[in-house]
């Protein structure tokens, strides 16, 4: 705290809050320190939660509590839920119903028991205000789009739009007809027998939209109808075709139309060619993700390599974030990446195939990952895969002294790895680990540090119980959970590893909320279930 | 590049952590010798936990006699069978263990935990892999269910989100290569499907693709449940002529029956176990512990 006054007048100002691990404080809390707040985001599970590490709901948002949010908050104006679970349509509907100022609705990524479409038509009729709609996350079947076209036609300022996989391709035109003012659009499925007439609607209705920027969704491209969007693609700075199933040529030519992107979601797809293409047409890219398309195939099903990195890496000045899935990977080519574009803030690699080698040479990837953080001096996020000693450690630990956040899986030989990060990396705030090698001795050491930061996971690691204990012993400003679907740490010896653990800084004290397989290691160092 | 200074992390741990020796008034910072932390790579195993089978949880609800009468009036009766049946001992509704390294020496229970799928090797959580990618695992279910893919998949990798996993399962890529191996590439490798019980507070979830039989998926939610279902044994069996097979579970405390069913593709709740395990992993969309009293026209 600076002094009071500012904290006087911060509280009094802040009119939008950011809750990044909703366990740290608690509602009450935030509520009593910045009561004018009007637009909040929380996020609640880790990171690796995505991944189905665990099954617990670490933000669950049910219906009950949106039935609060919609009768509380007349003014209710940005609800942003990302992650979450736990809710349904129902849920929705009372949100709709409710706030008639709401202008933000972005559902991003969340897993909502869809039991009805017909939420959309509790939007009254007067409603007209909403700007920001992200509902791709659903699923229904049936969808009420007359409701749509409807809520569409009415709010002039809807800059955002990203429909779910239910809508049909031929109902867009109609909607974007409603909407030529449209930012973002995010289509639904982009398939459908090719007609002529559907095609030159949708190639017209694109074209009326001038003002569109960027595009998503595209689930079930049929190639023949991706020219309708030609005429927007000029103006394209974002393109997710991360759900668009479609080949090499089918995607070069569409890139090839995009030479102002500056952000692209593609599948592997696009294979070394495409990437190449991408990099002498798209000088302005500055975010790049690759997912595959058959992560759990046994062998490469398309062709793509390091290379395709490596080109764009090289061809596009002002590339800063990448996520790159992969299968093979090697020194050289980190290096030449590294050296190439230093200006990295976010690197995530994903090499397929837990500790692979380097292909040519087959050492580990820590001299490769080294250069990554050695030129990459402003490197925020950092992923890890392939094969790693604890020297990769050494020079993340000695370089990369604005990490923030730290992912690492199937790496390092002891707890030195660990130590090297907790006790090097500076900036660190979120640190997530599975199936390492590190165990108390770098944990215990380097307690103080956990403290600074927001969070860390460590799930297959070899931390016993017993420091888990201690830990929640002797750091009672942390929360300290251990994870374990097997029955009570205390039912096994307490040298036995733990399967999750979960540590994070809290000023609002242990949580109650937790399922049985959860337990939380408290000042008295006994067990909290 | 330089070379980084070796530290002695021990060493340092007495000197840069005074916070932690001020507020210790116990102990004298951290002598991490003294607690005697036996430090193991993941995958080798404490030899004490393979005796923990009689260490069941304790939750207050368990009578450990009760457990096992419960357990052998289901076993053999052809019915949703409980985890007694394989090894003997002392084992109830929650051991973490079926007398030790059988049928794959899988914890169905940790499903979550990132465990091996390789024939009876791993039991912890942590992945033995082999560097050939190539290396077929054959199936740990023992029933012979060989999974498409031909390696040991581990539980949340690659880091791939449930929407996408899903949405890519459920309508497979496209293959132009048209060599007729669709069934390899088919869905992902993993299905995570929805699980209610009626009456439970909460959901869970189950990943369809790492049991080979309706044994192996029974066993496993009877863990998941097993805190919702508590008490004795009723003194009715199970009657295991009336057509219900592999369907059972008996609620003790209240004497009622559930039974296991799924919402298929066409959105109809069907009991499970009629059709091949294959199928019904192709067609499952969520799961339900239904009381029986309302699964009648099932």
């Amino acid at each position: 705290m600076v002094c009071k006054s500012w904290y006087e007048i911060e509280r009094w100002c802040r009119r939008k809050v950011f809750v990044g691990n909703c366990y740290a404080v608690s509602p009450k809390m935030v509520i009593r320190r910045f009561p004018e707040f009007r637009s909040i985001e929380l996020k609640g599970k880790p990171h690796f939660a995505d991944f189905n590490l665990i099954r617990l709901k670490r933000m669950v948002v049910t219906d009950e509590s949106l039935e609060l949010i919609a009768k509380s908050f007349k003014n209710f104006k940005v609800l942003v839920l990302s992650s979450c679970e736990g809710f349904s349509t129902d849920g929705l509907a009372v949100i709709a119903a409710s706030c008639k100022n709401l202008k933000e609705l972005d559902l991003r990524d969340c897993e909502v028991d869809d039991l009805s479409a017909h939420w959309l038509s509790h939007f009254p009729e007067t409603y007209t205000s909403l700007v920001s709609l992200n509902i791709s996350c659903l699923g229904s079947d049936e969808a009420s789009f007359s409701a749509l076209e409807r809520l569409v036609g009415r709010c002039t300022n809807l800059k955002t739009l990203q429909l779910n996989r239910a809508v049909p391709l031929d109902k867009i035109a109609n909607i974007l007809r409603h909407a030529p003012q449209l930012v973002e659009f995010g289509t639904g499925t982009y398939t459908a027998d090719v007609r002529p007439d559907v095609y030159s609607d949708l190639a017209g209705v694109f074209s009326s939209c001038k003002e569109l920027k960027s595009l998503s969704g595209f689930w079930d491209v049929v190639p023949d109808y991706l020219p309708a969007i030609y005429p927007v693609c000029s103006k394209l700075t974002s393109l997710n075709l991360s759900y668009a199933t479609i080949q090499s040529p089918d995607l070069i030519k569409l890139v090839s139309h995009c030479p102002n992107l500056q952000r692209l979601l593609v599948l592997d797809y696009i294979e070394d060619s495409g990437l190449e293409v991408l990099a002498s047409s798209c000088k302005d890219l500055q975010e790049l993700r690759v997912f595959p398309s058959d992560p759990f195939g046994a062998e490469p099903n398309v062709s793509l390599t390091e290379q395709g990195l490596v080109a764009v890496s090289l061809g596009c000045p002002k590339l800063q974030s990448v996520l790159y899935f992969c299968r093979r990977m090697s020194n050289e080519a980190l290096v030449t990446i590294a050296r190439n574009r230093p200006n990295f803030t976010r690197f995530r690699l994903c090499i397929i195939e837990p500790k692979t080698a380097d292909y040519l040479t087959l050492e580990p990837l820590d001299v490769g990952f080294g250069a990554i953080v050695q030129y990459c001096k402003d490197l925020k996020r950092l992923s890890l895969s392939g094969l790693l000693t604890d020297r990769v450690f050494e020079y993340i630990g000695t370089y990369a002294k604005k990490l923030e956040m730290l992912s690492v899986a199937f790496a390092g030989d002891s707890d030195l790895g660990l130590h090297h990060v907790l006790s090097g990396c500076e900036s660190l705030r979120k640190l997530e680990i599975r199936d390492c090698p590190f165990g108390d001795k770098a944990l215990l050491a380097n307690a103080a540090k956990l403290e600074t930061m927001r969070s860390l996971w460590m799930s297959s690691c070899a931390v016993s119980f017993a420091a888990c204990k201690l830990l929640g012993q002797k750091m009672p400003r942390l929360n300290v959970e251990v994870i374990d679907e097997r029955g009570p740490p205390d039912s096994r010896p307490e040298n036995c590893p733990v399967d999750k653990l979960y540590i994070y800084r809290s000023i609002a004290g242990p949580r109650f909320d937790m399922p049985p397989f959860v337990w939380t290691m408290d000042e008295d160092s006994g067990l909290r279930l | 590049m330089s070379k980084p200074i070796e530290h002695d992390y021990i060493g340092l741990s007495e000197q840069q952590l005074p916070s932690m020796e001020k507020s210790s008034d116990k102990k004298d910072g951290l002598h991490l010798k003294d607690t005697e932390l036996r430090l193991g790579l993941p995958g080798s195993e404490s030899p004490e936990r393979e005796d923990h089978d009689q260490n069941v949880l304790s939750l207050k609800s368990f009578v450990s006699g009760a457990k096992r009468g419960f357990s052998d009036a289901l076993d053999g009766g052809g019915n949703w069978v409980f985890s007694g049946g394989s090894g003997g001992g002392t084992e109830g509704l929650f051991s973490p263990r079926r007398g030790g390294k059988n049928n794959g020496g899988i914890d169905l229970s940790g499903s979550d935990s990132g465990s091996v799928l390789k024939d009876g090797a791993a039991q912890k959580p942590s992945v033995v892999q082999e560097k050939k990618p190539q290396v077929a695992a054959t199936s740990s279910h023992g029933n012979g269910n060989i999974a498409p893919a031909s390696k040991a998949q581990v539980v949340g990798w690659p880091p791939i989100r449930s929407f996408r996993k899903n949405t890519m399962a459920a309508h497979p890529p496209k293959n132009d290569d048209g060599d007729g191996n669709a069934e390899a590439k088919l869905g992902s490798g993993c299905l995570y499907v929805k699980v209610s019980m009626d009456g439970a507070p909460y959901l869970r979830k189950v990943d369809l693709k790492i049991y080979g039989s309706y044994k192996e998926l029974s066993s496993a939610l009877e863990k998941m449940f097993s805190c919702f279902t508590i008490g004795q044994c009723g003194s009715h069996g199970v009657s295991s002529g009336d057509g219900l097979t592999e369907s059972r579970l008996i609620d003790l405390l209240h004497g009622s029956e559930y039974v296991l069913t799924y919402e298929d593709k066409d959105c109809d709740w069907m009991l499970v176990g009629d059709v091949p395990w294959e199928m019904f992993t192709d067609s499952c969309k969520r799961l339900r512990i239904m009381k029986s009293t309302e699964a009648i026209g099932l």
